[in-house]
């Protein structure tokens, strides 16, 4: 999130499109009805009524897979009728930038593709610069190659009739949405974006949000309080888990992962992003700094300037290599892997097309399983249609201690990072996750230590010093995020002060490339201070009356609680909504007053730094030459889809998804056999795969099992009634579900044809309970977004039949 | 760490007041916050993040005098849930208090169908073991194109978003020291 959950008060639209925020995020909507108690208005656009949609001003449907054609229209409906906010478009974004000659785009292909390799060459994608290397702008915005006139004309093709016929969404319905989300063009008005998986899990994942990004900047909704882009995630800490590098693509901190083609520290930080504009901060040129600091933090005192601060030890990535989730257990399918870890995850349900993931885990040697109950992964050798006989895996299985039986810290999805307090201890010999792999470690590094091994050093010359008085201490890996001084330092060139060696820094502007400072992650740096533990604060103070609470826990980056706050003021630091004041320049003292400022320079005037500190330009970008699949979001089918036609251009699906051929991977689209759009989706009493949810007895009577909602209209079709055995099939695997027929959902008009959906949670498995049925990502496809490969798991085909069971014979009385 | 019990008794005083009131003809609510507070009468209180979304709601852990969980509310302090919970983190009373719990190493013989019980020593010294011969037989020190590469290709991992911060931060650092490039989790999901 850009932004935070309180702050959705602060909003006079919020849109919930990709996401159910009433039933998967319950206690937020008390910030939603905040916000319409003060006259706000919430439109939520989602293919199934929900309790959103129940609370909702505006509810309108879409068909799953369709939304960049939803919001293109609302691009050209903004753009057409003038109610963009030309200010900030003209000064906080690259609307007025030139694009080279070279770009163009012809029937759903943009310039530099080639078919051969599915990809595109973005070369013919760049900003023109000028003869010192500064980008060249018209600030008339009426250069037909100007990003302004480019967008127009590239959305000027999603006109109500088209979007209309892709999305289902009768005009009127879209006009009615395009109408007032518009209406935050205002300055003194402000929309937010609330969306979940429901943008995410598509081939065209990224480009749905880059689509929505591009309707807050021309509404001047980014960096402003009660706007913003904001990703309700899933998972109690999955912003930490990402932050903190636990992807292949990244090192903690967004630090591009290190790969063959970058053997020194040297090189890799020749990539480092760079910027001749002296108005563009491009915060990122300090990254080399957050690297050397990184590298101190693995290695110690075993890092030296001399050795490149232990750079060798870290493993490299093939140049073009994607280690992602599809890949990792495609590899496993085929044979790559002996040793695996499912630490606190559940794969052989959340996975997409699962059934290849179980059979994947049963070719491996061996597997740790780390959790707090057990599993589908963990006991898979004994799952449906599984001999345990012919399974060779040895599953090591470890009970880990719940999360109010340790302590440590998580970070929601507005980056507030919140400590917890152990409040018992966890049952028999459970452990908390960070002794086990503190214990684990040290046991492997014995290991090399005796009998050395293939490439020692890295394990060898790892710091792990974590304990106190003999036990694995928390804290000090919290020290060691925040980083500290590794030698003193008598005049810091920052600030001209000393720094004793062993100092907690005060934040990451005070780390350094040359060894001299330590840090785990620079974007925590400033959780953990000598002036202690800022994510365990509980002080209530609201200055700004906005509800930033800004010493309550902590946030990151330095606290700031809403990023790009720059933005939210014009240019001579006063703020462009006089009603909502997030930051204000104050003259005569020469500092900002509100929230922390993103980033303390002074206002922007006619020379000043631009407010987007994180983009190279400085500016928020409307064309956006860096994603695998075009500068511009485009329209394209979902992989398996129900018309045989792009309505928009000749290309049906996403021309760079990597497609996955062979063994069990198959598809059918527009095939007679699999007629239905599928969705999947969460209930309120469930969590993800339902491994923390099933178990709970509160949680499982609420919500038994599987379940399949259908319409009126469909179940009429297919002769089913409420309450009836269905079977939900696609082309990977078949799963059995209670019918719910139900009008909250209702059948799409697609192009003149009669287009069914259907949804389906992915709350089950075969383990527990006995008849709660199993997983819905059985029916999903290996297919995924070419830039994250996100997993397509929210528009897929499939077929639905009523299941006749004999009833259950009476017992005979004797 | 402090709860303000007298402010949250406050809340639910004033709201079984409104709404008990009506029905009975007398005022039940004294008897009400009085029931509530002999729940949790005398027991430690903690706070703690509720560990399902990603709302992040405060709640309150009670534990009686043998440090069994008894009881888990919302925070009523908390800025973002103000003492509101939904019906999982309402539940999470449950995960603490739970027979299904995994209380035991458990460990599964190739081909066995069946668990067996083990320790933790034979377990991490079993895994340590297995971790050592999967990266020393499939250790990478170069690429097909003679690029140093430095990694392990024979092992990947996957989790967890349901790890704290610095447990996420100490996973990764043990898994990249092993070599690992297959590091993934829920966020890729």
């Amino acid at each position: 999130m850009t932004n935070h959950f309180i702050d959705f008060r602060n909003a006079d639209v919020i849109l919930n499109m990709g996401g159910n925020v009433a039933e998967n995020h319950p206690v937020s909507f008390k910030w939603i009805q905040a916000a319409k108690d003060k006259g706000g208005i919430l439109i939520h656009v989602d293919p199934r009524f929900t309790r959103t949609s129940a609370k909702a001003d505006i509810y309108v449907r879409l068909r799953s897979g369709t939304d960049i054609a939803f919001l293109g229209g609302m691009i050209k409906y903004i753009l057409d009728n003038n109610l963009y906010d030309e200010f900030y478009v003209k000064n906080y974004t690259n609307a007025s930038f030139i694009v080279t000659p070279r770009y163009g785009f012809d029937d759903g292909l943009f310039s530099g593709y080639n078919p051969s390799l599915r990809a595109y060459d973005a070369a013919t994608w760049t900003l023109e610069k000028d003869e010192n290397g500064l980008p060249k702008r018209d600030m008339t915005l009426q250069d037909p190659r100007c990003v302004f006139q480019l967008l127009k004309k590239h959305y000027s093709r999603y006109t109500l009739q088209k979007v209309t016929e892709i999305t289902g969404t009768p005009g009127s319905d879209l006009e009615k949405v395009y109408h007032a989300y518009a209406t935050t063009g205002a300055p003194g008005k402000a929309g937010t974006v609330l969306y979940a998986m429901g943008w995410t899990q598509h081939t065209v994942g990224v480009q749905n949000i880059r689509a929505m990004s591009i309707i807050q900047s021309l509404l001047g909704n980014m960096g402003v309080a009660g706007g913003g882009v904001n990703a309700l995630r899933g998972e109690s800490n999955v912003q930490g888990s990402t932050d903190q590098g636990l992807l292949f693509h990244i090192l903690p901190g967004y630090l591009p992962s290190t790969r063959a083609q970058w053997p020194t520290l040297e090189s890799y930080n020749k990539t480092t992003p760079t910027s001749k504009d002296p108005r563009s901060i491009n915060w990122w040129k300090n990254r080399p700094k957050y690297v050397a600091s990184l590298l101190k933090s693995f290695f110690g005192e075993n890092a030296k300037k001399e050795n490149g601060f232990g750079y060798d030890w870290l493993p490299k990535l093939d140049p073009d290599q994607d280690a992602s989730w599809l890949n990792l257990f495609d590899e496993m399918y085929k044979g790559t892997f002996t040793g695996f870890f499912a630490w606190g995850m559940n794969p052989a349900c959340s996975g997409a097309h699962a059934g290849k993931v179980r059979e994947a885990l049963g070719k491996l040697d061996w597997m740790v399983n780390v959790n707090v109950f057990d599993s589908e992964t963990g006991s898979f050798w004994k799952g449906p249609g599984m001999d345990p006989k012919k399974i060779k895996t040895e599953v090591f299985q470890l009970p880990c201690a719940a999360s109010m039986e340790k302590e440590g810290s998580i970070s929601n999805s507005g980056r507030w990072m919140q400590w917890r307090y152990k409040a018992a201890n966890p049952p028999g010999v459970a452990k908390p996750d960070g002794d086990i792999m503190y214990e684990l470690f040290k046991k492997v590094q014995a290991l090399y230590k005796k009998d050395k091994g293939a490439f020692p050093e890295p394990i060898l010359n790892l710091k792990w010093d974590y304990e106190t008085s003999g036990h694995f201490d928390i804290h000090k890996v919290a020290k060691e995020i925040n980083g500290y001084f590794v030698e003193d330092i008598p005049e810091h060139p920052v600030d001209q002060k000393a720094y004793k060696k062993g100092t907690l820094v005060p934040n990451f502007v005070y780390l350094l490339d040359d060894g001299r400072t330590s840090c785990g992650n620079w974007l925590y740096s400033a959780s953990y201070t000598e002036a202690g533990n800022m994510a365990a604060r509980r002080k209530k103070s609201d200055p700004t009356g906005l509800g930033l609470y800004p010493e309550w826990s902590w946030v990151w980056p330095l606290n700031r609680r809403i990023i790009y706050n720059r933005a939210s003021v014009d240019l001579d630091g006063n703020p462009r909504n006089p009603n909502r004041p997030l930051l204000k320049w104050d003259a005569a003292g020469k500092k900002w007053t509100g929230d922390v400022p993103d980033n303390a320079v002074p206002p922007m005037g006619a020379t000043g730094a631009y407010p987007f500190i994180m983009k190279p330009d400085g500016v928020a970008s409307l064309f956006g030459p860096g994603l695998k699949d075009g500068p511009f979001p485009e329209h394209y089918e979902p992989l398996e889809c129900p018309i045989e036609k792009n309505i928009m251009s000749n290309q049906r699906i996403n021309p760079v998804v990597k497609i996955f051929e062979g063994g069990p991977d198959k598809y059918l689209t527009c095939d007679p056999r699999y007629p239905f759009v599928c969705t999947t989706y969460r209930v309120t009493e469930h969590w993800q795969t339902g491994v923390l949810t099933r178990w709970l007895p509160w949680l499982i009577e609420a919500e038994p099992q599987m379940f399949c909602e259908m319409s009126l209209e469909l179940a009429k079709l297919r002769e089913i009634k409420n309450g009836d055995t269905v079977m939900v099939a696609s082309p990977r695997g078949k799963v059995e579900a209670v019918a719910i027929v139900t009008s909250r959902f209702k059948p799409f008009n697609i192009a003149g044809q009669t287009v069914h959906q259907v949804g389906i949670p992915w709350h089950f498995g075969w383990l527990h309970p006995k008849d709660g049925g199993e997983s819905a990502n059985l029916l999903t496809p290996t297919i995924g977004d070419p830039n994250t490969m996100i997993p397509e798991s929210k528009a897929f085909m499939v077929n639905v039949s009523k299941l006749t069971k004999q009833p259950a014979k009476k017992p005979t009385k004797s | 760490m402090k709860i303000s019990r007298r402010t949250f008794l406050k809340i639910s005083g004033a709201t079984a007041a409104g709404t008990v009131v009506g029905g009975l003809g007398f005022d039940l609510s004294p008897a009400e916050v009085y029931a509530q507070e002999l729940r949790i009468k005398g027991a430690k209180a903690t706070t703690t993040i509720c560990c399902y979304c990603s709302v992040g709601c405060g709640i309150i852990v009670h534990t009686d005098a043998q440090g069994k969980v008894i009881n888990a509310e919302g925070d009523p302090d908390h800025p973002i849930n103000e003492g509101a919970l939904c019906p999982k983190g309402g539940s999470s009373f449950q995960i603490a208090v739970n027979p299904n719990r995994l209380q035991k190493v458990r460990y599964r013989a190739p081909y066995s169908t069946a668990w067996k019980d083990v320790t933790w020593e034979w377990t991490l010294n079993k895994i340590a073991a297995n971790i050592k011969k999967s990266r020393d037989e499939s250790f990478l020190p170069m690429n097909a194109d003679g690029k140093v590469v430095n990694r392990t290709k024979g092992i990947a991992s996957v989790g967890s978003a349901a790890l704290d911060n610095e447990e996420c931060w100490l996973y990764q650092k043990f898994l990249r020291s092993l070599g690992l490039v297959f590091i993934e989790h829920q966020a890729r999901i």
